[in-house]
């Protein structure tokens, strides 16, 4: 596709992963090649044990996708997709009425049976087309920002629906662009800008790797913009060449900050100032995904595993 | 392949029904656009057409065919409004070939033109249209003029897979409405400038008609025949293969 250029991830079965970045970021890319709905140029991926380029078949045998738009009939009421969906997933016609009735039941949507789904509100559209995605129990099921423009109200009623499907063991690879989104769902997270993997790990690890705080180093010449640049390496959570600032994550005490001085700029010449500033969540996101931040993890060799 | 298409196939036929039900303003023109169609020519028109017999006789085929083209043409819109929704994934994961998709529109279509068929058969008796027929030869007329629909719907679907909006999609209706005006249908060839005649005569929709004409009132159709087969099934066979290449496009 050439849109998402290298990304080495590995979910465990029975977690939930979030995929998180901006507009733009090759989100969708991602979870469209994974469920063999677009084909990469390059590299490998495994879904549920499958390869998602030679095993099509298999790999949409084990798992479903739910897009950001609603993949369901309008003219149709919510039980009749979801029975026809049942049908087209191999069920016999009694199983895939009961299947329906179950999962209308589960997902409140029971009321609304009978009603046309041009009908339902924006997140019982969702919640909807959640459910028909877990008609024939998948063991993957792929969600592209399952919560994008949904109200409050709506939007915790779907993370709840998501809550409950890892709860049942089934593998949950979602997209955001909500740092809170991610942060409250995701055992593992992994964000992705302008087509690069820019960071990975739990939730307290990214954290930890860029908050609380951020100490930014101001160097008097390029070079020792340079110079310190390469003596933080993995640290560095924000660069701006044009300022010759170096950003690094700190915790902010008196300890630290002196040790990141010492690490930086050993011969004393090449600080000109510096400044701490605290950091929110959405800093931290913002960090990662910026422009100007240097991919932390750029693997050569493109593999994910699901 | 096999086993999965004829798992899909009611499924989905079934869903082509229930959409066009429910989208009664698209029911509506094809069941009374062609009803309508016949009263004007019958009675606007065919007064100012003298061609030897009763022009209710003449026209009733023509009108068949033209219900035949309406009716089957809408397969554009709906193959076109599933491409461009969500709903399109949702069968794509699901492994729905492309080919059963498109079949059970086609079906769908088969089964709406048959309900239109009947609808303007009855009104053309009920405006005095006596055919001079036996049950078989009714039969043979109702198989190739089903044959012709599955032909157009099928090369409907190749143009909604080939157009990116709905809109565009319902523009295939007015090309093939084309075809039958400008063949046997409403007016005998010979009445038409010189320079059309050739089209008029080489284009499927005369044949057909001719076919048609010739079963519903016992007059020798001949070698007519053999063209409408010809017609159909080479326009289903081309259509049937153009829209599984746009289909595997599309989607690829």
């Amino acid at each position: 596709m050439g849109a998402v250029s290298s990304s080495d991830l590995r979910v465990l079965r029975g977690s939930v992963f979030a995929l998180l970045g901006p507009n733009g970021a090759g989100k969708t890319t991602t979870v469209r090649i994974l469920a063999t709905l677009s084909r990469a140029d390059a590299g490998q991926a495994r879904v549920a044990g499958f390869d998602v380029d030679r095993d099509r078949r298999q790999v949409r045998r084990h798992i479903s996708l739910t897009g950001q738009f609603a993949a369901l009939d309008a003219a149709q009421t919510g039980e009749e997709n979801l029975r026809m969906i049942g049908r087209l997933a191999g069920l016999p016609r009694a199983a895939a009425r009961r299947r329906a009735a179950e999962l209308l039941e589960q997902f409140d949507l029971a009321p609304a049976a009978g009603r046309r789904v041009g009908t339902y509100s924006g997140g019982m559209r969702r919640r909807l087309d959640l459910a028909a995605s877990l008609t024939g129990r998948p063991a993957v099921i792929f969600l592209d920002e399952p919560t994008t423009g949904l109200d409050p109200q709506s939007r915790l009623t779907t993370w709840r629906a998501i809550t409950g499907l890892a709860a049942d063991g089934v593998t949950v690879f979602l997209t955001t662009q909500y740092l809170d989104e991610a942060d409250r769902l995701a055992d593992q997270i992994a964000v992705l800008n302008g087509g690069l993997l820019v960071a990975a790990g739990t939730a307290a690890e990214l954290k930890r790797r860029v908050a609380p705080q951020r100490l930014d180093l101001t160097c008097p010449t390029p070079t020792a913009f340079d110079q310190v640049r390469s003596r933080l390496t993995h640290r560095v959570v924000h660069l701006d060449t044009a300022a010759r600032t170096v950003g690094v994550a700190t915790d902010g005490s008196a300890a630290q900050v002196r040790a990141l001085l010492d690490q930086a700029d050993p011969s004393r010449d090449l600080v000109a100032s510096f400044a701490v500033r605290g950091a929110t969540l959405d800093d931290v996101f913002f960090t990662l995904t910026a422009p100007a931040a240097a991919p932390a993890a750029a693997p050569a060799q493109e593999a994910a595993h699901v | 392949m096999s086993d999965a298409l004829i798992m899909a196939l009611p499924t989905i036929t079934g869903r082509s029904l229930r959409l066009s039900l429910r989208s009664p303003d698209a029911l509506l023109t094809a069941l009374l656009l062609p009803v309508m169609l016949m009263v004007v020519f019958v009675y606007l028109f065919g007064g100012a057409v003298a061609i030897g017999t009763s022009y209710v006789e003449y026209v009733v085929p023509g009108v068949l065919l033209l219900c035949a083209i309406t009716g089957a043409s809408t397969t554009a819109v709906t193959v076109c409004q599933d491409m461009t929704g969500g709903i399109i994934d949702r069968f794509r994961s699901l492994d729905v070939p492309g080919t059963v998709l498109l079949a059970g529109h086609v079906t769908a279509s088969l089964l709406r033109n048959l309900v239109s068929t009947v609808l303007v058969a009855a009104v053309a008796v009920g405006i005095g249209f006596r055919p001079h027929s036996d049950p078989a030869r009714l039969a043979a007329a109702t198989g190739v003029l089903l044959l012709f629909v599955a032909a157009v719907s099928w090369l409907a679907a190749a143009f909604g897979l080939a157009v990116s909006a709905p809109e565009a999609a319902n523009g295939a209706m007015f090309f093939l409405m084309f075809l039958s005006y400008a063949s046997s249908a409403f007016v005998p060839v010979r009445t038409m400038p010189w320079w059309l005649r050739g089209f008029a005569r080489h284009q499927p929709a005369t044949p057909v008609t001719e076919t048609l004409r010739g079963l519903l009132l016992g007059q020798p159709a001949g070698g007519q025949v053999v063209a409408a087969l010809a017609w159909s099934g080479g326009i289903l066979a081309a259509s049937v293969l153009l829209s599984m290449v746009l289909f595997r496009r599309r989607t690829a």
